[in-house]
C-alpha cells in the first residue's frame, strides 16, 4: 500500500509566552522552539505502522520553505521513505484553501492507495485542508479518525465524535483520513537517527511543476484572509493566590472545606 | 429575500446544542441585512426534531430519507449541494464539530464557496463580513475578512456564540424530496462505539483533580491521584494525558470526553484549551495552578495560582493531610 502523509513545521506555543510581532499579522516566533504539528506525528506513525504491517511505501510531503526540512527529515527519520518540499515564493499567504490545491496538485504526481493528514495544525487551527484535499482529488475521506484497519480495497475507521462517542465508518480505496491525536504513540527519533537520513534527497516542487497558475495560490488563490492578530480578551479572571506555598496551601484548603465540602 | 442557512446537527434522536448555538447567532445576521433564517434538517423520522426547530428559524428545510438515519458525510454533501444550489443562501452556517469538520470543507470545495472555519465571533456590515478566529490554540485571536465574493460557508466553534431567547418565529415546516438514489457510496456508515465504562465515573464528584500536559511524565500520576484520594476526590485529566496514554479515556474532561459539574475543580498544569473549557466551566468553584500566568485556564478560573507544580502540590498535600488531623 502506498501512503502519502502531508505534515507541517509549526511553532511549539503551548508553554511559551507569544507576542505579536511589529506587522501585527503574526506572533514573533525568533525565541520558539519549532516542530513536528503534533496531529502530524500521529499520522506519520500511522502511516509507518501500516508500512510495517503490510509493505508498500510511505511519500511525506510538506509545503514550506528551507526549515521544513527539519521536520521531514525526521519523518524520514522515523521511517518514511521519500520526502518531498512544495515551495514556491507565490505560496506565501496561503490560506487553508489554497494550501490544499497545491498539495492535490502535488498528490495527482504520486501513485498512492492512502493519504493521511493531522486533523488540523496547532498554528492556524483551520481543521480543513485534508478534508479539502480529499474533495480536490475526488476521493472519499473521513475525518477525526482515532483507529483505523485496512481491509483489502476498504478500510474501517473510527471517528471521534463528541462526548466519548465514536462512529466507524468503511471507505473504499483510494481514500484520504484526517487522524487525531492518540491514535498511536508516536516514536521516538534519535539524533542519530536524524543524521542518518541526513544526506537523503528532499524533492522540491514550485508553482511551475505543480500545473498551477500564480493566482490559483498565496494570497490570491485564498479566500479569506488575516487582517490582524490580537491578544484573547481576558475574562473576569481568577483572584491569584499569592505568598508562601504553605500560605496558599491553607487557603486552598479553606476554600476546599467552604465550596467543595470538604470534612 | 435574502436567505441563511444553518444546518442543524443531530445525533441519536436528539439535537445538538450547537444548533440553537447557530440558529442564535443566524437569527442576528439576518436580522441586521434583513434575511431570513433557514434551517436544514436531514435525518429519517425526525418529524419531531423539525417541530421543535420551527420556533428558531423562518423555515425549517426537511429531508427525511432512511439512507440519512445515520450522519455521513457523503449523503450530507449530495443533499446539501442540490439544497444550497437551489435555495441560493447568501450564507450557510455549521458547526466546527466532529460532524461539521467532516462535512463543510468538502461541501465548499463543490459549491465553489469561500469557507472560514472554526469562527468564534462573526460580524457582519451589509455583506461584508468580519470573523474572528483563533491561532496557536487560543494563545492569540485573529481578525480575518473574506477575500472573495458571496455566498459564503461559515463554521462556528461550540460555546462560543449564546443562545439568547428570542420572540419564537411562527415558522413552517417545508418537506423536500431526497435526492439520494440507490446508487453505492464510498462511505458507510456501520455503527456507533459508546464510550467504555472505567471504574471511576468522574462525573459524580464533588471534588475533581485534573491534571494536564504539564504533568510530563507518566511517573508523575501518583503525585496528584494521591492528591485527589486525600480530599476524597477522583482524579481526571485533559486530552494530552489521554493521548499520551497516562491515563484511560473516561477519564477525560472536554468536548471529546466528559462534561462535569463538581463542586470543586482542581486544574493542575492545564493550560485551558477551549475544549477542555468546555467540559468544566460548570464547576462550582475552579482553583488552577500552572506556572504559566497567562495560560487561558486562568480566564476560567476562581482562584489562580501560578506555581511550579512539582514544588506546590507536594506542599499543598502535606498541608491537606495536617488540616485534616486536627
Amino acid at each position: 500500500m502506498n501512503i502519502i502523509v502531508c505534515i507541517k513545521r509549526v511553532p511549539e506555543t503551548t508553554d511559551a509566552d507569544v507576542f505579536i510581532d511589529k506587522t501585527g499579522k503574526d506572533i514573533d516566533k525568533s525565541g520558539l522552539v519549532f516542530d513536528l504539528n503534533e496531529w502530524d506525528s500521529y499520522a506519520i506513525e500511522e502511516a509507518i505502522l501500516l508500512k510495517e504491517k503490510s509493505g508498500g511505501t510511505v511519500t511525506v510531503i510538506s509545503m514550506g520553505g528551507e526549515d521544513s526540512n527539519e521536520s521531514l527529515r525526521k519523518c524520514l527519520a522515523m521511517g518514511a521513505d521519500d520526502a518531498i518540499r512544495l515551495t514556491d515564493p507565490a505560496f506565501n499567504g496561503s490560506d487553508g484553501y489554497a494550501t490544499a490545491k497545491i498539495l492535490a496538485e502535488a498528490i495527482r504526481k504520486i501513485p498512492y492507495d492512502l493519504i493521511l493528514t493531522g486533523t488540523q495544525a496547532e498554528d492556524d487551527g483551520y481543521g480543513q485542508v485534508g478534508v479539502t484535499v480529499a474533495e480536490l482529488l475526488g476521493i472519499p475521506h473521513a475525518s477525526l479518525v482515532t483507529r483505523l484497519e485496512v481491509q483489502d480495497k476498504k478500510l474501517k475507521a473510527h471517528r471521534e465524535l463528541e462526548g466519548g462517542l465514536e462512529e466507524v465508518v468503511e471507505i473504499d480505496l483510494p481514500a484520504l483520513l484526517t487522524i487525531q491525536t492518540g491514535i498511536n504513540e508516536p516514536r521516538y527519533v534519535s539524533i542519530m537517527g536524524i543524521r542518518k537520513v541526513a544526506k537523503k534527497e528532499i524533492k522540491t516542487l514550485g508553482t511551475s511543476d505543480l500545473n498551477l497558475k500564480a493566482e490559483e495560490v498565496g494570497l490570491s488563490g485564498s479566500y479569506i484572509r488575516l487582517e490582524k492578530i490580537f491578544l484573547p480578551p481576558v475574562g473576569e479572571g481568577a483572584e491569584m493566590l499569592e505568598g508562601k506555598p504553605e500560605e496558599i496551601s491553607s487557603k486552598v484548603f479553606d476554600i476546599l472545606k467552604d465550596k467543595g465540602g470538604l470534612a | 429575500m435574502k436567505k441563511i442557512i444553518a444546518l442543524a446537527e443531530h445525533r441519536q434522536g436528539e439535537l445538538r446544542d450547537i444548533t440553537w448555538e447557530i440558529l442564535a447567532k443566524g437569527r442576528q445576521l439576518a436580522e441586521g441585512m434583513g434575511a431570513e433564517t433557514e434551517v436544514a434538517l436531514l435525518g429519517k423520522d425526525v418529524k419531531k426534531l423539525a417541530e421543535a426547530l420551527k420556533p428558531k428559524a423562518n423555515r425549517v428545510l426537511l429531508i427525511e430519507d432512511d439512507r440519512l438515519e445515520a450522519f455521513n458525510s457523503e449523503t450530507y454533501q449530495k443533499v446539501l449541494t442540490q439544497l444550497i444550489t437551489e435555495r441560493k443562501p447568501f450564507l450557510t452556517l455549521i458547526g466546527h464539530t466532529a460532524m461539521g469538520m467532516d462535512i463543510a470543507p468538502a461541501l465548499a470545495v463543490q459549491l465553489k464557496m469561500p469557507l472560514a472555519t472554526d469562527c468564534i465571533g462573526i460580524d457582519a456590515t451589509g455583506e461584508t463580513f468580519a470573523l474572528t478566529r483563533q491561532l496557536y490554540g487560543g494563545k492569540v485571536n485573529a481578525a480575518v475578512s473574506f477575500l472573495k465574493s458571496g455566498p459564503y460557508m461559515i463554521t462556528l466553534r461550540s460555546g462560543a456564540f449564546p443562545v439568547v431567547e428570542k420572540e419564537p418565529f411562527p415558522g413552517e415546516i417545508v418537506s423536500i424530496p431526497s435526492p439520494l438514489t440507490e446508487e453505492g457510496l464510498a462511505k458507510r456508515f456501520l455503527q456507533y462505539v459508546e464510550a467504555a465504562v472505567g471504574e471511576v465515573d468522574i462525573t459524580q464528584a464533588d471534588i475533581l483533580v485534573s491534571v494536564g500536559r504539564g504533568i510530563k511524565e507518566a511517573e508523575n500520576i501518583p503525585l496528584v491521584k494521591e492528591l485527589a484520594d486525600l480530599l476524597g476526590g477522583a482524579l481526571s485529566c485533559s486530552r494530552p494525558v489521554v493521548d499520551k496514554k497516562w491515563l484511560p479515556k473516561d477519564r477525560q474532561v472536554g468536548t471529546s470526553g466528559k462534561t462535569v459539574k463538581p463542586k470543586v475543580y482542581i486544574a493542575i498544569g492545564i493550560s485551558g484549551a477551549f475544549q477542555h473549557i468546555a467540559g468544566m466551566k460548570g464547576a462550582g468553584t475552579v482553583i488552577a495552578i500552572n506556572k504559566d500566568p497567562k495560560a487561558p485556564i486562568f480566564g476560567v478560573a476562581n482562584y489562580g495560582i501560578v506555581a511550579d507544580l512539582f514544588k506546590f502540590v507536594p506542599v499543598l498535600k502535606e498541608k491537606v493531610k495536617g488540616m485534616k488531623k486536627s
